[in-house]
């Protein structure tokens, strides 16, 4: 396999693991913010030990959560050298600012929160575990603002001087960060965290049901963590609604993956699984409109025309057009300083041209195509995961809240099964909007194959397997001791430990 | 604000992220007393958890600083950590396993034991401040690589910045200019390390060892420290001129000391106040010797940082072909960029000020041995 396989494939792995642990950092930071809010508020012990002991857990998954993120940091240069030239003028200010603004805030806080019970006020204390969770939501944000530019790259345009896309004017700069798509995914991606950290809370407390032990501690924490991961789960429907009307205006070919949709049109049927089939539904979800056109993937590359009546190019016309915009590029910056009239028709080729450059890297007009079935099936999992949680965190909730759940052990066992399937759907997520846009790196601009650095496919493949084995080794120690923690127990109530 | 105003404004923060980088390192330096033999298990946990409420400080200001470098001279980080690969994976892990070794080492179930986490911290101690160092000495060295814009354009090798060697990095490691930084910056932070600890443990055989062992760093560190500096000062550098053209200068960075008298003050400064703190932490009952040689450390990295950059000088030159040199000019962000983030940067003093509170506020009690023995909020 070469180079761009073996980097892909890297940064796939290091970005899905990394959302394996920020989803349960961003809900348990909620969850134990609430607890102690009630610790202050009611000041009942009970409360602040409830909260301390999702803290325990918080920890540790939090540390894998930060081992995991900077390697993503490193990975931008090391892995993707020229990606991090090209895309640097936009990409690292939102990279800076979440470093100022979000992660010394989480970083000073998580230390008074974890260490600071008896060296600070209470009032101080409690704002602390608020601001290390808002610290973790404001990260969110803008690492989701730099991966919002990347799937719909606004504010930019590209200097061929430089040979970079630049921040147009300081204006621009708003384009950037109210970009719907980086807004969408935020709230789709934090709100799902919630999600995650709600099911987590329940599950784990349905454990203790089951079990018969802390009882009050399981019912109380059911009630919060359910009321989180509902809430969450509401917000993750209504954003996951506006980001597929996104993904129907930026990028159609991720929607046509993710509906495996060949041949579109206008009133295209939505498909739940093969061969059963919403008439119509697909063009309301995607345009908001029954007889809205969506374009297949063949309509895709035949060219056709938008909603707006705005004709889209082939994708050989497209990639024709990309050759053109390089072969300018690479003409401009040969004249520039020995035929300035020259270099000035060279540029005009360029900006005629530069909206499709990325195309003129491909080799093939099926090169614009993502891994359809993967991102279909993904797709499909977690719409049907999702609303899995939404049924089992109602049932979980209406018992507990009428003091009956200990009694439905189906229910108990269904919360805990809920937990590996909160994950699963989360990845699915993941899949559906990271898998989905390949080929590009930024839509339409830069595709993987020229991001990449100028490394030995070996070197890149070692590193690799360096990752795995050490990622493989701190899911297993993280997965143990909170394993060992939970059946440790919170601990609140000594005579039923 | 013009273009070149802002360039330097962020030159002067990077080169501010970079001290506060070096500085905090003495997080790394306390560590390498985990693997002190005259120590008890007890009074190494009191050390554990005494930079165990400070490492996220200094992990959150390197990933800043690299995101800064990133966002600022954007050029800087896809050649270097494109080209240097194995110097900056190999720097990567080791911040990798520190990052779980505090919560992990003493819970059930952690697979690789107290000891294992340990060593990790260790490890972490020693490489860290050494290959940020010999990284930094490229800056002075050159490295091997190359700058071609024009290359994106070729689909059969698409890489602007390309490295000369296979090595991708290590060859640093063969480069005695470099590696003497590498080690006086190993040095720097033990002592750095043994200072804080110094102040911020109560306990006396832990402050009789920390002074007993500033007693043994300081000939090593003033060695390396010297040398480095003298070299640096006789060596030729790569000079840049207006119209952006790389040369080599004879004496370029002795050149660049005297024509910024600034920096020559605030190298100086930064120096007399490193010995100052060392000297209190190893020759007097003074326990604040940390508060001289931290600040000191921040000015003389600055300092040595400006006489990378400023003045005409390219900061990370290439050796094999002049004209690919990186400068603070060809290398940054757009105008427009640098100037949203000057504005975003005037939140820094108000981080500041809330790291300085909370860190007061947790400092008030310094760290004793009931604390460790007896509260359960602790690594």
């Amino acid at each position: 396999m070469d180079i761009v396989i073996w980097s892909r494939i890297q940064f796939a792995m290091t970005a899905a693991y990394h959302w394996l642990f920020v989803p349960l950092t961003l809900g348990l930071a909620l969850v134990m913010a609430v607890m102690e809010t009630l610790y202050v508020v009611k000041k009942d012990d009970f409360w602040k030990k409830t909260a301390k002991f999702w803290m325990k857990l918080f920890a540790v998954n939090f540390a894998v959560g930060i081992a995991t993120g900077i390697i993503l940091e490193f990975e931008f240069g090391t892995n993707w050298s020229n990606y991090s030239w090209f895309v640097g003028d936009m990409f690292g200010a939102p990279l800076a600012i979440e470093g100022i603004l979000a992660f010394f805030m989480e970083a000073t806080f998580f230390a008074v929160m974890f260490f600071g019970w008896e060296k600070v006020s209470k009032k101080f204390h409690l704002a602390s575990t608020w601001l290390t969770g808002i610290g973790a939501t404001i990260s969110a944000y803008w690492i989701l603002v730099a991966n919002g530019w990347m799937q719909n790259p606004v504010g930019t345009t590209f200097n061929p001087d430089t040979v970079r896309s630049e921040m147009a004017s300081a204006t621009a700069f708003w384009e950037v960060i109210s970009n719907p798509v980086a807004v969408s995914k935020f709230f789709h991606s934090v709100t799902s965290g919630w999600l995650t950290g709600g099911i987590f809370t329940v599950g784990v407390s349905c454990w203790y049901l089951l079990k018969g032990r802390e009882k009050r501690f399981a019912k109380s924490s059911i009630i919060v963590g359910g009321l989180v991961g509902l809430l969450g789960c509401g917000c993750v429907m209504l954003t996951g609604d506006a980001s597929g009307v996104h993904a129907a205006e930026f990028q159609p070919m991720k929607l046509a993956a993710a509906e495996g949709l060949e041949d579109g049109g206008r009133g295209a049927a939505f498909t739940i699984v093969p061969g059963i089939r919403v008439p119509k539904m697909l063009s309301f979800l995607a345009t908001h409109d029954f007889n809205g056109y969506v374009p297949g993937i063949n309509d895709i590359l035949r060219g056709y025309t938008d909603n707006d009546g705005n004709v889209v190019p082939s994708v050989a016309e497209k990639m024709r057009m990309g050759r053109t915009a390089l072969d300018a590029l690479a003409e401009y910056r040969s004249l520039r300083e020995s035929d300035p009239a020259a270099a000035a028709a060279a540029r005009a080729v360029l900006e005629q041209n530069v909206q499709y450059m990325g195309y003129g890297h491909l080799e093939k007009p099926e090169d614009v195509i993502p891994p359809v079935g993967v991102v279909f099936w993904a797709f499909r999992l977690m719409v049907g995961i999702g609303m899995l949680m939404a049924l089992a965190l109602l049932l979980t909730l209406f018992f507990a809240w009428k003091d009956r759940i200990a009694s439905k052990r189906w229910l108990l066992w269904a919360a805990i099964w809920c937990i590996p399937l909160v994950y699963i759907c989360g990845q699915c997520g993941w899949i559906v909007a990271e898998v989905g846009r390949q080929p590009w790196t930024i839509q339409g601009l830069l595709p993987v194959n020229v991001a990449i650095s100028s490394l030995s496919a070996g070197a890149v493949r070692t590193t690799f397997f360096v990752f795995l084995a050490v990622f493989a080794l701190f899911l297993a120690i993280e997965i143990r001791i909170m394993l060992g923690a939970i059946r440790k127990g919170p601990e609140v109530e000594p005579e039923n430990a | 604000m013009t273009y070149a105003f802002l360039q330097n404004y962020w030159w002067c923060l990077i080169a501010l992220l970079g001290g506060l980088l070096v500085a905090l390192m003495f997080v790394q330096g306390a560590n390498l007393h985990l693997g002190n033999r005259t120590l008890s298990d007890l009074q190494k946990r009191m050390i554990l958890n005494s930079t165990g409420r400070k490492w996220e400080l200094t992990f959150t200001t390197l990933v800043t600083f690299g995101g800064a470098f990133f966002a600022s001279f954007p050029l800087f980080y896809s050649t270097s950590f494109g080209g240097a690969y194995w110097v900056w994976v190999l720097l990567l892990l080791t911040f990798v396993f520190q990052a779980v070794s505090y919560e992990f080492q003493n819970k059930k179930g952690n697979l690789l034991g107290v000891k294992g986490f340990r060593i990790a911290l260790m490890v972490n101690g020693i490489l860290a401040p050494f290959l940020v160092g010999t990284a930094v000495g490229t800056f002075f060295t050159g490295s091997d690589f190359t700058v071609n814009k024009v290359a994106i354009t070729d689909p059969s090798s698409p890489v602007i910045s390309t490295w000369g060697n296979g090595w991708h990095g290590l060859e640093a490691l063969a480069n005695y200019h470099a590696v003497l930084l590498g080690c006086t910056l190993m040095f720097l932070t033990a002592i750095l390390g043994a200072l804080y600890v110094l102040n911020n443990v109560d306990d006396e055989t832990i402050h009789s060892r920390m002074r007993r062992s500033i007693k043994m760093e300081i000939p090593l560190f003033l060695a390396f420290f010297l040398v480095w500096t003298v070299i640096l000062l006789v060596r030729p550098g790569y000079a840049v001129s207006d119209a952006g053209v790389v040369s080599l200068e004879k004496f370029k960075y002795l050149h660049n000391l005297l024509q910024m008298p600034a920096v020559l003050v605030m190298l100086l400064a930064g120096v007399v106040l490193v010995l100052t703190g060392i000297w209190k932490g190893a020759f007097t009952q003074s326990r604040k010797g940390f508060w001289f040689a931290a600040p000191g450390t921040v000015l003389v990295v600055m300092a040595v940082f400006f006489l990378a950059g400023f003045n005409g000088t390219a900061y990370y030159p290439s050796c094999t072909d002049l004209q690919s040199s990186l400068t603070i000019r060809n290398s940054s962000s757009s105008f427009f960029t640098l100037k949203v983030m000057s504005w975003v940067s005037l939140l820094i003093p108000f981080v500041v000020a809330y790291i300085a509170y909370a860190w007061h506020a947790m400092d008030r009690r310094k760290i004793t041995s009931d604390e460790i023995s007896e509260t359960s909020d602790k690594y």
